[in-house]
C-alpha cells in the first residue's frame, strides 16, 4: 500500500483550475518531487496534502485513510515552509521542541530529543539563539529539524532551498539527501528548479497547468521527455519542428524544417504525416571539423555562429546549411578541444539516431 | 559637516524649543511650586521674604509631609490606580478580540473598520461623557431595564450614575480606541505563515493563540496598556461628572487644590507624586515586559 495516494484530486479557484484531476502514489521512504513552473499547481497540491486547503474533487489517502476533514494539526505529517516560518519569539531549541510540546511530551524527553535533533542538523550549541541571529542555511536546518522531531510519516518541503544562494543550495541538497536516507521519512518536495529536482529525487512528477505531464525517475524524464513541455522545462533542449515520413521498428524518419531528413526514435506506433518536434539534447550533438564518428547516422554541414565558454563546457550555436539553428554542448575536458572551433568556422555536426526523440503534437 | 549640523538644528530646533518652553519649563515651575508655601489668599507665598535678619528663601517640604502623613491621599492614589488598572484590563479584554477581528478581516475592509474604531473621536470628549450621564441616569432605559430585572428577582433597585461603576465603564468607553489601535498595528503585521506552521506542527486553535499570536502581540499590548492607563489614572472630568462622591479620583483632588482650595503647593506636590508613581509603574512594566518577551 502506498503511503500517500492522490486519486483524481482537483482544485478550482473560480474559473481557474489550479489542480486538474491529479492522481499519484507515493511509496514509503521515497523522495518524491513535484516539479513545475510557478502557477502549475504544485504548491496548491502540497497545501491540500498538509490540510490547509481542501480538494473540490477527488480523494487524498494517507496510509489508506481518507484525509478529508482531518485538520492539519491532526495529520501525521509536517511541512517545511518556503519562508521557514520559525517562531521569532522562541529560541532555536524552543522552536525545535514545539511539536513535542504540542504532543504533550515529558520535559525530560523534550530536552533529550531537542539536543539530539540539534546535533543531527549540526546546530549543537546554538539552541539558545533566536532565529533572527541565524544565517539562512542555519534557519533552514532549524526548520527541517523542527518538522522532523516527532518523527512524522511524511515531510512536505515547499521550495526549502529557494531563499539560499547557489553555493549554499548545493551543499544543502547533499545534506537533505543524507538526512532523508538517515531518518527514512518519506519526502514530498516542491520546487521549480529542475536541476534541484534531478539531483534530489527518486521520482519526479513534472506539473504544468494543474496536470502531471510526466512521472518517472529523473534519468528517465531527462532522457525520454514525453512531450514538448517536459523536454523544454527539464534541462536544455533543441526543439525543431518536424513531420513524420516513415516508421519502422522504433527507427523513424523525420523531415525536420531547416535541417533535412533525420533519423530518430519514438516508442509508439504513429501514422506517417504526424507533426511534432524533434527533441535533441545539446550534449548529444557532436561537432567535427573533419569526419564524424561512425555512429552518427545524422550528419549535416554548418557554421559556428556563437560560442559561450562556461568553464566546464562550451555551448555552441550552429547555423545549419538548411537554415535551422541548433545548440551543441561540448565538455572542455579534452585538452582545449572544445575551444578549437572558432566563430565562423565551417564544421560538421552529427548525432546518433537514438539521440533524437520525436514528440508528436 | 557644519552644514549638516546646521540642518539638524533647523529641523530639530523648533520642536525642541517648543518642548523646552511648554513642557520642561512648566514642569520645573511645578517642582519649585511644590516646595513653596501656600499664599495667604491662595496661590503661592513669596519665594523671598525680607525681615531684620535679611533676605530669606522660603522653601518647605510641608506639602509632601502632608501627603505622607494622611493616608487619605495614598488611599486615593491606590483607588485611582485601581480604577485605571481595571479600565485597562477591560479595554484589553474588549479591545483584543476587536483588534484581532480587524487585523484578520480581508484587506479591503480593514481601513473602514479602523475608521469605525476611531469614529467616536469625531465628537467632543465632554459630549461623549455627558451622553453616558444620560445612558446611566435613573430615567434611562439602561437603568429602568436593569432595575426591572432586579425587581423581578426580588432585589433592591440600584442607581448607576454617580458610582465607581459609572466611572470605570466610561473610562473603558473613552479609552478603548487607544487600546485597539496599537494592538491592531501589531497584529496586522503578523506573518500568517507562523500560524500555518504552528497548526502544521500540531497546535490547536487555542494553542496557536497563546503560543504564537499572543506572545508576538505583547509589544502592542504594552503600548495599548500605557496609552490607556496613563491618561486614565489622572483623569478628572469623568469622575467629576459621573463619579459622585464615591467615584472620586486623585485627578479631582488635584483640580480642587488648584481651582477651589487654591493650595497650589499641595496641588503641585500631588501632581508630581502622580507623575512619578505612573513613571515608576511604567518602568517596572517595561522591565517586566522585556523579560517576558524573551
Amino acid at each position: 500500500m502506498p503511503l500517500l495516494e492522490l486519486r483524481g484530486v482537483t482544485r478550482r479557484f473560480g474559473d481557474f483550475v489550479a489542480v486538474d484531476n491529479v492522481s499519484l502514489s507515493i511509496e514509503q521512504g521515497e523522495f518524491f518531487t513535484l516539479l513545475g513552473p510557478s502557477g502549475c499547481g504544485k504548491t496548491t497540491l502540497l497545501r491540500m496534502i498538509a490540510g490547509f486547503d481542501a480538494p473540490d474533487g477527488g480523494t487524498i489517502l494517507f496510509d489508506g485513510r481518507d484525509l478529508l476533514g482531518v485538520p492539519p494539526e491532526k495529520r501525521n505529517l509536517h511541512t517545511v515552509f518556503q519562508s521557514y516560518a520559525l517562531f521569532p519569539h522562541m529560541s532555536v531549541a524552543q522552536n525545535i521542541a514545539f511539536p513535542l510540546r504540542m504532543a504533550g511530551a515529558a520535559a525530560d524527553a523534550i530536552r533529550q530529543r531537542t539536543a539530539a535533533a540539534l546535533e543531527q542538523v549540526r546546530l549543537a550549541g546554538l539552541g539558545a539563539r533566536f532565529p533572527a541571529e541565524l544565517s539562512g542555511g542555519q534557519r533552514q536546518r532549524v526548520a527541517v529539524a523542527r518538522a522532523l522531531i516527532n518523527r512524522p510519516r511524511l515531510l512536505l518541503l515547499d521550495e526549502p532551498l529557494a531563499a539560499l544562494d547557489a553555493k549554499l543550495r548545493e551543499s544543502m541538497q547533499a545534506e537533505l539527501i543524507g538526512l532523508q536516507r538517515e531518518v527514512g521519512v518519506t519526502f514530498v518536495y516542491v520546487t521549480h528548479d529542475q536541476s534541484e529536482a534531478l539531483a534530489l529525487s527518486h521520482r519526479i512528477a513534472v506539473m504544468n497547468r494543474g496536470r502531471v505531464e510526466q512521472l518517472g525517475a529523473p534519468a528517465a524524464i531527462y532522457a525520454f521527455p514525453r512531450n514538448r513541455f517536459v523536454a523544454d522545462f527539464i534541462g536544455e533542449c533543441n526543439l525543431l519542428p518536424a513531420e513524420l515520413r516513415a516508421m519502422a521498428a522504433g527507427d523513424i524518419q523525420l523531415e525536420v524544417r531547416g535541417v533535412g531528413e533525420v533519423h530518430a526514435t519514438h516508442g509508439e506506433q504513429l501514422a506517417a504525416g504526424a507533426r511534432g518536434v524533434l527533441a535533441l539534447r545539446p550534449e548529444q550533438v557532436q561537432i567535427s571539423s573533419g569526419r564524424l564518428p561512425e555512429d552518427s547516422r545524422n550528419a549535416f554541414g554548418g557554421t559556428v555562429e556563437q560560442l559561450l565558454y562556461r568553464g566546464d563546457v562550451t555551448v555552441y550555436t550552429i547555423a545549419l546549411a538548411g537554415g535551422a539553428r541548433i545548440q551543441a554542448l561540448l565538455p572542455n575536458s579534452g585538452g582545449g578541444r572544445a575551444a578549437s572551433f572558432a566563430v565562423g568556422a565551417s564544421i560538421q555536426v552529427g548525432w546518433r539516431a537514438d539521440a533524437g526523440h520525436f514528440l508528436p503534437d | 559637516m557644519a552644514k549638516s549640523a546646521l540642518r539638524k538644528w533647523l529641523v530639530g530646533g523648533p520642536p525642541l524649543a517648543y518642548l523646552l518652553f511648554f513642557f520642561a519649563a512648566p514642569l520645573l515651575i511645578m517642582v519649585v511650586a511644590s516646595f513653596r508655601g501656600p499664599g495667604d489668599f491662595g496661590g503661592l507665598a513669596p519665594l523671598l521674604s525680607h525681615d531684620e535678619s535679611g533676605t530669606q528663601l522660603n522653601l518647605t517640604t510641608e506639602a509632601y509631609e502632608r501627603f505622607f502623613s494622611d493616608f487619605l491621599y495614598t488611599g486615593l492614589f491606590l483607588k485611582s490606580f485601581g480604577y485605571a488598572a481595571l479600565a485597562t484590563l477591560l479595554c484589553l479584554a474588549a479591545g483584543y478580540p476587536l483588534a484581532l477581528l480587524v487585523a484578520r478581516s480581508p484587506r479591503k475592509y480593514r481601513d473602514i473598520l479602523v475608521l469605525l474604531v476611531i469614529l467616536p473621536f469625531w465628537s467632543n470628549f465632554l459630549i461623549r461623557v455627558y451622553a453616558w450621564m444620560m445612558l446611566l441616569g435613573p430615567q434611562s432605559f439602561v437603568s429602568t431595564a436593569l432595575n426591572g430585572l432586579l425587581g423581578l428577582a426580588g432585589l433592591e433597585p440600584v442607581s448607576l450614575l454617580y458610582t465607581p461603576t459609572a466611572v470605570v465603564v466610561t473610562l473603558v468607553y473613552v479609552h478603548l480606541p487607544f487600546m485597539v489601535l496599537p494592538l491592531y498595528a501589531n497584529l496586522e503585521k503578523h506573518d500568517p505563515a507562523l500560524l500555518d506552521a504552528a497548526q502544521d506542527l500540531g497546535a490547536g486553535a487555542w494553542q496557536r493563540f497563546w503560543r504564537v499570536t499572543f506572545p508576538l502581540s505583547l509589544p502592542g499590548v504594552y503600548a495599548g496598556a500605557a496609552l490607556v492607563f496613563i491618561p486614565a489614572v489622572g483623569i478628572f472630568a469623568i469622575p467629576d461628572l459621573l463619579g459622585g462622591t464615591s467615584g472620586i479620583m486623585i485627578g479631582n483632588v488635584i483640580k480642587q487644590q488648584f481651582l477651589d482650595t487654591r493650595d497650589w503647593p499641595f496641588g503641585a506636590a500631588l501632581s508630581l507624586m502622580l507623575m512619578l508613581s505612573a513613571l515608576a509603574l511604567a518602568a517596572l512594566a517595561a522591565r517586566f515586559g522585556r523579560g517576558a518577551l524573551r
